[in-house]
């Protein structure tokens, strides 16, 4: 009851928001509604009790894609010229098949329903079989690095592309060091202002350690390595907001991401294939210590591990090709 | 009266004047006539209603580890709310609003 | 009451079609971009719907405490994934837009296509 209440609300302001965004004819202000947008996603989806996406959304969506889109804002342009002719055809268009959507949710199964399809096959197994196979508490964890590790490999594997198409998009050939001799505003930072430089400076070390305690956490309460990366990242490009690029490429230079995001993929592989030269499956933990669950415990980690490194090196590079461009310019 | 009451007592009235403080903010943010003044009202919800309102759940958790972390958030916000107000009204200046109300144009 | 039950059902088409209108309408490649994010983000919020049930808690299992019941972890794992995967994918879209926007000088599709066609 109280959560139906909740979720009105603020599905109802996530409905404006999104109104908001597109009707905005300045790109600035509605890549910041879109930070908002994420954030109440969010607090949504912690209050259907999905905390590690909730986790996810907070860090990814409100965090890094912000940056990111302000980061590309800052190499094309902030306006948007006046749209011409289509808009009743695509508001037509949008609106019917709303409406049919709508009209098909009467079939739907209402929140929270215990009788629901969706409730009946799949997830009482996983629920049930995890304490006697894999045993760790976070049941998401369980299933998203041993249950499903194919799916979670495939996925790193689309986030390590990704990361490749950007460099090869907005990367050039040349030395990375004349460049950052040159002190431009982006390199500076917000090095002059003494408020948020003390304070960032200050929550930087905190942010990074959370996202080592989310990463290493994940068996037992909500985290992994999806959310950490993003989290370290995060922190990271704080750090480069207020201390200039160049410092942060001092820390984690281009080829230690590299190197990151390579190994991290390579870790997940290998472990997958640890448990082939065991003499079992591609994937299969339970092999790679004489007791199964301890094998599974240690391939959990492991893979995780693979997948906080390369999360954490792709939005560091991606981050760094936007900046550095926008240097260039 | 048993300390149980007396503690929810006190966590309902934190929580109730947070509430209050985050709606004048909101109304304040609304109907204030230039950014800055807007700025100044919406502070309010970030600091005074946030704390009161998380003291009075921290009064629920009791001496969990839930409190800590309620503790921990606060901490957080005190630091960052003032600097994202300053690096917002910074912004602001540098993009040439000017602080005087006579001066600023109608709409924003 | 029962019907307030499928407010999720009735949001998610409204965010879908409003990122699909901001997609089809606008000539602007990073509002189409935004516009991608939302209906994104409206496929993400039909999935965790799904996930929640009545009287349950986050998938955490908790020892000693048999006859909880739990929301259903499967969606969350999907989504979960299916974030970062879209940051990655956004990222992607927008180091296109960028090199448009360089060669071009215009981030507008029709003139885009307005160059195209000369």
């Amino acid at each position: 009851m109280v959560v139906i209440v909740f979720e009105i609300f603020l599905l109802t302001l996530l409905v404006i928001t999104a109104v908001g965004i597109v009707r905005s004819r300045d790109l600035f202000s509605a890549v910041m509604l879109l930070g908002l947008f994420s954030l109440q996603i969010a607090v949504i989806f912690f209050i259907l009790d999905a905390a590690d996406v909730a986790l996810t959304e907070a860090a990814v969506g409100a965090g890094v894609s912000t940056v990111l889109l302000l980061g590309a804002l800052a190499l094309t342009s902030d306006r948007e010229a006046r749209p011409k002719g289509r808009r009743l055809l695509a508001l037509g268009v949008a609106s019917i098949t709303a409406l049919i959507l709508i009209y098909a949710s009467f079939d739907q199964p209402r929140l929270g329903d215990p009788q629901a399809p969706v409730h009946q096959h799949v997830a009482p197994w996983y629920l049930e079989q995890t304490p006697k196979q894999i045993d760790v508490p976070n049941v998401v964890t369980a299933i998203l690095a041993s249950f499903r590790g194919y799916d979670t490999l495939g996925e790193l594997f689309v986030i390590f592309t990704a990361g490749i198409g950007v460099l090869f998009l907005l990367a050039d050939g040349s030395g990375r060091g004349a460049r950052s001799q040159l002190p431009s505003a982006e390199a500076q930072g917000l090095r002059h202002h003494l408020i948020p430089r003390v304070v960032g400076a200050l929550l930087v070390p905190f942010i990074v350690l959370f996202g080592l305690y989310v990463q290493f956490h994940g068996d037992f309460g909500p985290g992994g390595g999806f959310q950490a990366g993003a989290l370290v990242s995060a922190g990271v490009i704080l750090y480069a907001l207020i201390e200039g690029e160049a410092s942060a490429l001092r820390v984690l230079s281009f080829r230690a991401l590299a190197g990151m995001i390579a190994a991290g993929a390579l870790l997940y592989t290998g472990v997958g294939l640890a448990g082939i030269l065991r003499g079992s499956q591609f994937l299969d933990y339970s092999v790679l210590l004489a007791d199964p669950i301890a094998g599974q415990h240690l391939g959990i980690i492991l893979i995780e591990l693979g997948v906080g490194l390369t999360v954490t090196g792709v939005l560091l590079t991606i981050f760094h090709a936007f900046a550095a461009r926008a240097q260039k310019r | 009266m048993t300390a149980g009451l007396a503690l929810d007592i006190g966590s309902w009235v934190l929580m109730l004047a947070g509430s209050f403080f985050v709606f004048v903010g909101g109304v304040g943010a609304l109907r204030m006539p230039d950014f800055y003044t807007r700025m100044h009202a919406a502070s309010l919800t970030d600091t005074l209603g946030t704390i009161l309102i998380l003291s009075g759940v921290i009064l629920q958790a009791g001496l969990t580890l839930a409190a800590i972390k309620l503790a921990a958030i606060m901490v957080f916000l005190l630091l960052t709310c003032p600097t994202a107000a300053y690096a917002l009204a910074n912004a602001a200046r540098l993009s040439g609003l000017s602080p005087r109300p006579e001066q600023t144009p109608g709409k924003d | 009451m029962e019907l307030l039950g499928l407010y999720n059902y009735w949001v998610f088409p409204v965010l879908l079609m409003t990122g699909l209108y901001a997609i089809m309408s606008r000539a602007n490649l990073i509002k189409k971009l935004i516009g991608l994010s939302m209906f994104q983000a409206a496929v993400f919020l039909l999935y965790i719907t799904m996930d929640k049930i009545e009287g349950g808690t986050a998938p955490i299992l908790q020892a000693g405490n048999p006859e909880q019941l739990y929301s259903n972890p499967l969606p969350q794992v999907l989504i979960l994934t299916a974030i970062v995967v879209g940051i990655a994918t956004l990222a992607l879209g927008l180091a296109i837009v960028v090199r448009i926007s360089e060669t071009y000088g215009t981030i507008e599709e029709d003139e885009i296509q307005g160059q195209d066609a000369e």
